[in-house]
This record gives structure tokens, sequence and C-alpha cells, in this order.
């Protein structure tokens, strides 16, 4: 691999790390139990190098494992989702009166 | 344009949508337009990769997303006490796919002779991540689940052990890095992997199990990030570290709640060797009937009610929503003070409440509700212990010393409904109990508030 091409993974993983921080420390505390649904659900994305390695067939063992990831993946990609968003459905506000 | 332009591009929107996913979970007004965002980014990023020419075959593919969305489905449907679980079972899955995938691509490229050191330093740390994460959030969900017991398994010399096991696996990464042409090293560090996943969570108590799943949930960020370096994917490195950020941050502010640092949760064994405090003079508590109870609610001007995980395991949360009904009907100004700690995982009294259709509004955080409780008339204590017991603010022999807790202790009266004086889960003694201005309320909490609602809606009681 080209030494650039860490650099630049070195420097998106810093910069995400950042971004996670702010973006995260701003969720409300009301909402931590949905934000960790929410996140998990998200890093489920390992999901694109699973389809690769059970798509390219390489070999029946690289296949299986690859078939078992994608299974895995996709299993916390949907609950995560909608669990998600059942949790968030009920949190409503107060009524207001008259 | 191209086809791998494409898939590019997918990602790239996929991790600004991310980003803009978790930005709308500031607000409750927003978060369901997050989940939105997040599941449009997921979409593309499938879309885009299912593009690519590499894929020779889709059978498989296909019928493993299947497989996952059968199981996904009905584990979105679990009861909300029953989330954690659920939570700690997804970590499971997530570190499970990134140390197969590790493992195979490790496999293909001995295969090919394309092995070079930061491949294989990348995959080594995937793998070691991915399959610790992978039996410790299984040993989590069980705890968390109770099948596995949950008080701390202890042995002498554990933390020695455990370290032994953690050290001799580095040593084999590191020694695959400079050799990466040894598989037998490789599945050594598989192995003690799925070993030092187990012996991690054994020691680790059930009021711990928040800190817990919040670390898991930062190892499965991380590995799905050495995943993003295994395969040159910036897109999964982005989704990774936010996972990864967003469990350190839930770990940091548990270990805050409970002070405690990471080192002593995960090697102090808590709530084991505790339960030889001393009995003390034996004090008594004042007692009173739900009739007393009911009376002196609708008297006050201002509630504030302590929820603790005993009212979810009581079943009781819809009970307590009736009293709000009522106490608000009747112009009592009635919150709810939530201690982060609270419940199972980082937010779960929030959820749990929620379900029970108290408004969002009306929940109040540990630190912005303390200042008042000075001035609020009745403290209502349903299912929590700990967290409002004023030892752990002066008693430096209590094993809570130094915990922020809810100054219950502080309001004009208390009201604790409990079904006996047993101490709790931490096996200490509440000396909020017995103090002057409280009341005990005994008996199972459901039926206790259940009876209270009663006098507040039926004529009897009140004049």
């Amino acid at each position: 691999m080209p030494e650039l091409d860490l650099w630049s993974m070195l420097f998106v993983f810093m910069l995400a790390t950042f971004v996670g921080f702010q973006v995260i420390q701003n969720v409300s505390r009301l909402l931590h139990t949905p934000l960790m649904s929410l996140t998990n659900a998200i890093s489920a994305i390992a999901i694109v190098g699973a389809i690769l390695i059970a798509g390219e067939q390489e070999s029946t063992l690289t296949t299986v494992l690859g078939t078992i990831a994608v299974a895995a993946s996709m299993t916390n990609i949907v609950s995560g989702f909608l669990i998600t968003d059942r949790m968030l459905k009920m949190f409503r506000e107060r009524e207001r009166k008259q | 344009m191209t086809v791998q332009t494409l898939t590019q591009l997918s990602y790239l929107a996929a991790a600004g949508l991310f980003i803009m996913s978790l930005r709308w979970l500031s607000h409750p007004k927003t978060a369901r337009r997050g989940v939105g965002a997040g599941a449009a980014g997921m979409l593309l990023a499938i879309i885009g990769t299912m593009l690519a020419p590499e894929i020779i075959n889709y059978t498989w593919v296909l019928l493993a997303m299947l497989v996952g969305t059968a199981i996904g489905v009905p584990l979105s449907w679990v009861p909300l006490t029953a989330v954690p679980q659920r939570t700690a079972l997804s970590h499971a899955f997530g570190g499970l796919a990134a140390g197969l995938v590790g493992t195979a691509k490790y496999m293909h490229w001995l295969e090919h002779g394309e092995l070079t050191r930061f491949r294989v330093a990348a995959i080594v740390l995937e793998v070691l991540l991915g399959y610790l994460t992978f039996t410790g959030s299984l040993m989590a969900a069980g705890k968390l689940q109770e099948i596995v017991p949950t008080r701390p398994i202890t042995y002498p010399n554990q933390n020695i052990v455990n370290l032994g096991l953690l050290a001799i696996a580095i040593g084999a990464g590191v020694y695959l890095t400079i050799d990466p042409y040894v598989p037998a090293a490789f599945a050594i560090i598989i192995l003690l992997s799925l070993v030092f996943g187990v012996l991690l969570i054994l020691p680790i108590g059930g009021a711990d199990m928040p800190t817990v799943i919040s670390l898991l949930n930062s190892y499965a960020g991380l590995a799905a990030v050495a995943m993003g370096f295994v395969l040159e994917s910036k897109m999964l490195i982005t989704a990774g570290a936010l996972d990864g950020s967003s469990g350190l941050i839930l770990s940091i502010i548990m270990c805050r709640a409970m002070n405690r640092s990471f080192t002593n949760v995960l090697f102090g064994a808590f709530g084991q060797a505790q339960a030889a405090v001393a009995a003390g003079e034996a004090r008594t508590a004042k007692s009173a009937t739900p009739q007393d109870v009911a009376e002196i609610l609708t008297t006050a001007d201002s509630v504030v009610v302590v929820p603790g995980y005993g009212m979810a395991v009581a079943q009781a949360q819809h009970r307590v929503r009736e009293l709000y009904d009522q106490l608000t009907k009747r112009g009592v100004t009635v919150r709810f003070a939530i201690h982060p700690v609270a419940g199972r995982m980082p937010g779960h009294m929030n959820v749990l409440l929620a379900e029970a259709e108290i408004p969002y509004d009306a929940l109040v955080e540990m630190d912005d509700i303390n200042s008042e409780l000075a001035q609020t008339d009745v403290v209502l204590v349903v299912g929590a212990n700990d967290v409002v017991n004023p030892a752990a603010r002066h008693d430096k022999t209590s094993p809570i010393f130094g915990m922020p807790i809810i100054d219950a202790d502080k309001a004009k009266t208390v009201i604790a409904i409990k079904r006996s004086m047993n101490p709790g889960f931490a096996g200490i003694d509440n000396e909020l109990y017995y103090l002057d201005q409280t009341l005990m309320a005994f008996g199972d909490a459901k039926q206790v508030l259940g009876d209270v609602v009663k006098n507040l809606t039926g004529d009897g009681g009140l004049h």
C-alpha cells in the first residue's frame, strides 16, 4: 500500500473522532439509549466489507465467513434502526394547557 | 461516470448522512429525522457496494441479508426493559462481523502472498477487538438476561491471568506483524481474544452493566475502524469512529455517575465484598399507608419522583403515570429526577418513562434538579435506593462514598416505596429511610401506587 493512503486514513480517523465527540456531546441525555442503538446500527456499515467477501467467492471458507458476517451486520442494521425509531416515537412533549 | 465513482459517491453521501443522523439526535423533536438519515445512508452505501464488479455471485449475499432481516425484525420488538440485552447482543454481532471479515481477509492475502506489515497490524487489531467484543458482549447479554449469574465471578489471581492472556495475544500480534506468514500465530490470537472476552466480563457485577455496555460499544466501534483500515475504506473509518467516540463518551458519563474509574470497573469486582457492612444500632423508620401518601401528595405544591430500576421490575411505571396525571390535574407540579445510572444502560430510565407516556419535559437530570430539592415539598422514591443514599456525601466508610446522588434528603418530606427494610442491590443500608421527614410505604411498588391513585380518584379520603 502506498504510504500516502495510510496517512490520509489516519487523518480521516482523527477528524471523524473529533466530529463524533462534538456531535455526541450535544445529544440530549434523554436520548442516550436510542443514541446507542443508532450508533450501533450505523457501525453495522461494516456490511459493505462483508458483502465484498461473500460476493467475491474466493474460497468456500471465506465465502462462509463473509456470509455469516453479512447476516450479523444485517441483523444489527434492521433491529437497530427499527428499535431506535420505536423508542423515539415514545418521547412526547407535555400538552400545552388550554 | 464509472461504477467506481458511483460507489465512492454513495460512500461519501453515506458518511455525511451518518454525521447528520447523530446531529439530529440532539433534540427529541428532530431525533426521528436522524433515524431516517441514518437508514438512507445505509441504503445508499449498500447499493453502492452491490454495484462493485468484484461481486460475481449475489445468492449468498441476498440470502444472508434475508436471514439478518428475519432475526432483526423480531429483535426490535423486545420489551423496553430488555433493551440493554438487545444492545449487548448487537455489540456481539458487530464484533463477530468485524472478526470474521478480518479472518477472511487474512486468509485471502495469505493465499495470494499479499500480506504486508501494515495490513497484518490492522487485521490483528480488528480481530482482537472484534472477537473479544463478540464473546464479552454475549456474556454481558447473558448477565442482563440473568442466564449467567449477575454477581461477580472471581478466582485467585484473576487480573494477572486476564492480563497475561491479553499480553500473550498482543505478543502474538507483534510477532505476526514482523513475520506475517505464520497462520498458527493468527489462530492463537483468535482463540485468546475469544477467551479474553469471556474472562473480562466474568468478574463484573450487575450494577456495573451500564458502564460495561458503553465500553463494549466503544470496542465494537474501534473494531469497525480497524476494519476500515484493513479494507482501506474511509467511510467505514468514519462510521466506526462515530460509534467508538459515542461509546467512550457514554462510558465516561457512567463512570463519573458512579465515582469510579475504568480500571476500577474492569478489575474491581464491585458489589461482592461489601455485604459485611456494620448493622449499626437498630434504628426505626416511620411507615405510612397509601391513604397517608395520597393526602401528603395532594397537599403539596411540588413533587419530585425519583425512579429506579426497581420501578421497572415491579412494572409500576404506568401507575406512576396515573399518579402523575392525577396530581397534575390538581395543580401539583410533578417532575422526575433522573440519575445517570438509573436503569441498566445509559438513558434507560428516560425510555421506560417515555413508554409510560410521561412527557419528556417532566424528566430532569440529577445535576439540574438537585439545587431545587430544598424547595420541594415531597420527594417520592420509587424503586431507587443507592442513588438517594446520603451516606455517599459524608460517610467515608461507605462503599458508595463520593458517588453523585440525588439529594432527596433535602426535601421537606420524603416518601419511599419499598418492599421491606432489606438493603438494596449493593447491600448498603440507606440512612435516608431513618430521617425525621421520611415516611416508608411498604409493599410492591405497583400495588402501593395503585392504592394511592385509587385514593385520589375515588371520593374517599379527600375533603
